[in-house]
């Protein structure tokens, strides 16, 4: 069920540049049902900045979710201004996660993160070790000063880090990480910018895989037709990222 | 007796709040949220002869106070919406006010004649002002002769009173509302959105994938009152007021300034609860402004 929430922030840290972990209490908390879901932030409580600001869900549990997001645009700044015991005008949760029951237990499952698309794997990883399935990551990231959560990864199970400029990890993308594994996955999972899960997709045809994807929203209930992608599997021809998403089954959004 | 309640061609309203089309689709997500039967009406989103994909995204960027969308009449068709979309709204006591957009009259025609068939269909809403597709919307609402005609042939095959739903992208916009009047309007409804335009530093191109967009929210709101008192001395059939309404005396000013009745837009996607939260309000505020009837502020601004 969707509830509108003024949230209590228990926490605010900036974890990696310009990278910011908000954590909130609320009943919302109780409602979250699988990893991958997002919540629709209002950044402040004037009509400047106007929308709510999409954050993908990074953990759950005990009354409390973790956001990680990057403070890049107006709104995301505003909002990492929020400190202790300050509120925050929560919406969600909203939209379909990731599927944690795909994977068999005693399985391999790779988790393929890029970026500020990391946040959401670290709540699936969690569930899928949980479920006893073997996670694998590989995230990439930019550089190395916006590396974030690699220990917390580690944790749970066998991680790669990839940047571009090869200040940390192998240089270059995830794909290039992919290509020297060798394991046998079950499933794959993967959030990241389009070109990125484009690429995952391709190198990993074959697997059963899904991907979250990211786009600009305004509602974020489906009612404003913002965030549509051209789709061959429903004879509509289109699906809403923020209701019918933000992930789905690999193959069903045209990428 | 219901101090909320107005009336007006075609649809008795318990309360003159209703969301404004294209920021409610056909009900069903909010549905999720509240009853919809507390609305003082639906304008569901605009239903073309044919289905729309829309426009490519990006198709929304905010703005200061607003937002820029390019939606581009993204709707199921007729078909889908006549035997779907409007019976699935029938489980709610609310009269729909259906949007009714194409590229040409006789688009605009069958789709009237089918659409104002529907049951809970009450009025309809002749969209003459989008911004954001090639052919059609905007192109019947700039031009006075135009608008009329369009109006007339609607009015001919309509099953139910017409709403004529007007853009501000004009030099008069009392020109082409006395024009729609003319052509046997009913009511009109305004305003659509403003064109306007956003950029991005770092490429110089602009981030609506359409380049242009239609601006909405509290941004638009004095261009909209402006325009509402200008219209509403101008005819003497009944105006819908919209464009940038957020709070309860944004309500209270809109129908001042001459509106029976006020749609919601955009604060939709700011506060998903601003229509049942605003009729709520509404009592409260009345009391305290000293007013009985809410009819009573219809257009008070005209004669102060």
């Amino acid at each position: 069920m969707i509830r509108n929430e003024r949230m209590k922030v228990a926490g605010q840290r900036e974890i990696a540049r310009n990278i910011y972990e908000l954590v909130l209490e609320g009943e919302l908390a109780a409602q979250i049902s699988e990893p991958g879901r997002f919540v629709h932030v209002r950044a402040g409580r004037t009509m400047d900045p106007l929308l709510r600001r999409p954050i993908s869900i990074a953990d759950y549990s005990d009354g409390k979710i973790t956001l990680i997001y990057r403070a890049e645009g107006y709104g995301t700044r505003v909002i990492s201004e929020k400190g202790h015991q300050e509120e925050a005008d929560v919406l969600g949760p909203l939209g379909n996660g990731f599927p944690v029951g795909a994977a068999a237990p005693g399985t391999k499952a790779l988790l393929v993160g890029g970026g500020i698309g990391v946040p959401p794997l670290y709540g699936l990883s969690k569930r899928l070790k949980n479920a006893g399935v073997e996670p694998v990551h590989v995230l990439g990231f930019q550089s190395e000063d916006v590396v974030f959560y690699e220990e917390e990864f580690s944790r749970l199970g066998e991680t790669h880090i990839a940047t571009v400029d090869g200040t940390r990890g192998t240089k270059g993308f995830v794909t290039d990480v992919l290509a020297s594994l060798d394991h046998e996955f079950s499933v794959y999972y993967s959030c990241g910018p389009l070109p990125m899960l484009k690429a995952v997709a391709k190198t990993m045809t074959g697997t059963e895989g899904y991907l979250s994807f990211e786009e600009r929203m305004g509602c974020g209930i489906g009612a404003c037709f913002a965030c549509v992608c051209h789709t061959d599997s429903n004879d509509r021809g289109y699906v809403k990222v923020c209701s019918d998403g933000p992930v789905f089954k690999a193959g069903v959004v045209t990428i | 007796m219901n101090r909320l309640q107005v009336d007006l061609p075609g649809l008795t309203l318990k309360n003159p709040i209703m969301p404004a089309s294209g920021c409610f689709g056909f009900g069903r997500e909010y549905a999720q949220l509240y009853d919809l039967s507390g609305l003082g009406a639906i304008m569901v989103k605009a239903t073309t002869l044919e289905p729309r994909f829309g426009n490519p995204t990006p198709r929304v960027a905010e703005t200061p106070s607003g937002m820029l969308n390019a939606i581009g009449l993204q709707n199921p068709g007729l078909e889908k919406v006549v035997t779907e979309e409007l019976p699935w709204l029938e489980q709610f006591d609310v009269p729909i006010i259906a949007n009714v957009a194409g590229s040409e009259t006789e688009d605009y025609v069958a789709v009237s004649e089918r659409i104002s068939k529907a049951p809970n269909v009450k009025a309809l809403e002749l969209n003459i002002s989008c911004p954001n597709v090639k052919c059609g919307g905007i192109a019947f609402g700039t031009d006075p002769k135009v608008a009329m005609e369009l109006t007339r042939a609607v009015k001919a095959v309509s099953s139910v009173p017409v709403y004529v739903k007007l853009s501000p992208n004009v030099t008069d916009i009392t020109e082409i509302a006395r024009a729609a009047e003319e052509g046997g309007a009913d009511g009109l409804t305004l305003i659509n959105t403003l064109v306007g335009m956003r950029f991005d530093p770092r490429t110089g191109r602009p981030v609506i994938a359409n380049g242009t967009g239609g601006l909405s929210g509290p941004a638009v709101k004095p261009v909209a009152l402006r325009m509402i008192y200008e219209v509403s001395r101008s005819v003497s059939i009944p105006v819908i007021g919209m464009g940038g309404v957020t709070d309860v005396d944004d309500v209270i000013n809109f129908m001042s300034a001459g509106a029976s009745a006020v749609a919601v837009g955009t604060a939709n996607f700011v506060d998903h609860f601003v229509c049942p939260n605003l009729i709520d309000a509404l009592p409260g505020r009345l009391d305290e402004l000293g007013i009985g009837n809410i009819t009573e502020l219809i257009g008070r601004s005209h004669t102060l």
